[in-house]
């Protein structure tokens, strides 16, 4: 399906330049007037094998390695994201009370790219997160303070800090590659074709027919993840179980950013700012009205009586 | 009849004017460490808080060394102002008088000093600001380490981490106001700042705002009575 060409072998032009921005961290931005057709990555989990080609394949495209890790006992390897593992595969044995069978549950989890970034509205260093008008939500590294407010801001605790360069890492989309029309190198390496991507509707559409073939083999639930509370993702999951997303290892069912991150980036800032200019202002306009609090020459005089024994 | 009754040793030295020690060589090292490092950490902290300060970060040589340096910073002035909070706690502590003090607000604005009762070492206002820094400290201190994420991210929580930096934001803004208030007082009460610079006030200043306190080192009553103002050596 969709948009998965083989490279190309002449000189393309990159659909993705930096102006190209939606949004910007710690920045006011004028995005252009036209945006681009949103793109999107869709993870069918009824047809993953929990084969781990993504994360090789996320791996090796990205440059990265994990050093050997340690068996937990279970298939998840690495056990949770890492700043070089941006994408993990989660598996989940779960029970149907309905039908009594044992149903293996496998999410690739990663980076949702939310069209509401929670990272992005966290980050306090301009232009270390940026939001394409495709939808890609980037972290640009040079720009990065490795503060960790995005793991603050992140409804579905994704970003990870290196412990090498104290910065954070997680899913591009590969934008990279998305910059010259190739798909994520995910999808590209996904044998099942479990994971597909192109325009937003595409996926949507795609979405849909994969819906409706598991509705017909009896998951009445099937359904999109594509959560409203963060203005929906550009990676979407279609769950046999979309009723509860929760049993896909802890899915949220419905993510948004923190109320508490709202209240320190919203209110706070703002009221916070004002105070303290308050504090400053009424300062400055006190001693402007009534002048300097002096001690004067009786009172001088008073305290050499005192300390003379003239007076008590 | 010239000092009579000042032994040798005394705090208040005669002359014209009289001069009264306030604060130990020692007790003004530890003040200014305390508020050089809140200063740093005020900078710093806004420069992280909002997009519009984030250029202060050039203060420290980039974003990197501000997120690397500022809890080290903190961790300096929790243990300059504990060092303060042991010096000062007793002379700190509420009496009957500074209710009426507070009561008279309005005199102590408009500097009508002359309507005031007579205090001790430190004033009601003096007090408030020492209070509010010694919770505010605490407060920055505990959230600002779960906020570490560099050594103490694994100890917590994400949505502990949330309520935590809300709660340093809010704290450091209110330390900040108190800070103002604390900084505009020693400004405006001319004759205050010699009193962390130089080590004395004159006897005016001391009979004007602490005739208490004069009082008490004229008196020969030094060394936890009284008040429990502790007179510089």
């Amino acid at each position: 399906m969709t948009i998965m060409p083989n490279p190309p072998t002449q000189n393309v032009t990159q659909v993705m330049p930096e102006s190209d921005l939606l949004r910007r961290s710690a920045s006011t931005i004028t995005p252009p007037a036209a945006r681009q057709t949103e793109v999107a990555k869709l993870i069918d989990t009824s047809k993953c094998i929990g084969c781990k080609a993504c994360q090789v394949a996320c791996l090796e495209w990205n440059d990265m390695r994990e050093d050997v890790g340690v068996n937990h006992g279970v298939y998840d390897n690495p056990i949770d994201l890492t700043p070089a593992s941006f994408t993990v595969m989660r598996f989940s044995e779960w029970i149907n009370p309905e039908t009594d069978n044992l149903e293996w549950l496998i999410r690739k989890d990663g980076c949702m790219h939310c069209e509401d970034p929670g990272c992005l509205k966290a980050c306090p260093a301009p232009g270390a997160i940026v939001q394409y008008t495709n939808g890609i939500v980037d972290f640009v590294h040079e720009n990065c303070i490795g503060c960790g407010y995005c793991i603050k801001g992140c409804p579905f605790n994704i970003p990870r800090i290196s412990k090498v360069d104290h910065k954070a890492y997680k899913c591009t989309l590969c934008s990279d590659r998305v910059a010259v029309g190739q798909g994520p190198a995910c999808a590209k390496a996904c044998p099942t074709h479990a994971i597909v991507f192109g325009t937003k509707e595409e996926m949507k559409a795609h979405a849909e027919k994969r819906i409706e073939d598991l509705r017909s083999r009896g998951f009445a639930n099937a359904g999109l993840y594509d959560p409203p509370g963060v203005g929906g993702t550009h990676v979407m999951y279609v769950l046999h179980h979309a009723d509860k997303p929760e049993i896909y290892a802890g899915l949220p069912d419905n993510p948004r950013i923190s109320p508490v991150v709202e209240m320190w980036k919203g209110v706070t800032k703002y009221a916070g700012l004002t105070a303290i200019a308050a504090f400053a202002a009424v300062g400055f306009l006190h001693h402007l009205v009534n002048g300097p609090n002096r001690v004067s020459r009786e009172e001088e005089e008073k305290a050499k009586d005192l300390t003379e024994g003239r007076s008590s | 009849m010239t000092a009579q009754n000042l032994e040798p040793g005394s705090p208040v030295h005669p002359g014209d004017p009289v001069t009264v020690d306030r604060y130990t060589p020692a007790a003004r090292i530890n003040h200014w460490i305390t508020a050089a490092s809140l200063v740093l950490l005020a900078i710093s902290g806004l420069a992280l808080f909002h997009p519009k300060l984030y250029f202060l970060t050039a203060l420290f040589g980039g974003g990197s060394n501000v997120r690397m340096l500022h809890p080290w910073i903190g961790v300096v002035l929790f243990f300059g102002f504990l060092g303060l909070f042991l010096r000062f706690w007793k002379a700190n502590l509420w009496k009957r008088e500074d209710g009426t003090w507070m009561a008279r607000l309005r005199d102590v604005l408009a500097a009508h000093d002359e309507n005031l009762p007579e205090v001790g070492k430190y004033n009601a206002g003096q007090k408030i600001v020492f209070w509010m820094m010694s919770v505010l400290i605490v407060a920055l201190i505990a959230t600002g380490l779960v906020l570490w994420d560099q050594y103490f991210f694994d100890y917590t929580s994400i949505g502990q981490k949330r309520i935590a930096v809300l709660i340093h934001a809010l704290a450091a803004i209110v330390i900040i106001c108190t800070w103002i208030v604390h900084v505009y007082a020693a400004i405006w009460v001319r004759g205050t700042i010699p009193a962390m610079v130089k080590g004395t006030v004159t006897g005016g200043w001391a009979w004007r705002h602490h005739r208490k306190w004069l009082r008490e080192l004229v008196g020969g009553k030094s060394g936890g009575r009284g008040t429990g103002a502790k007179p510089a050596k």
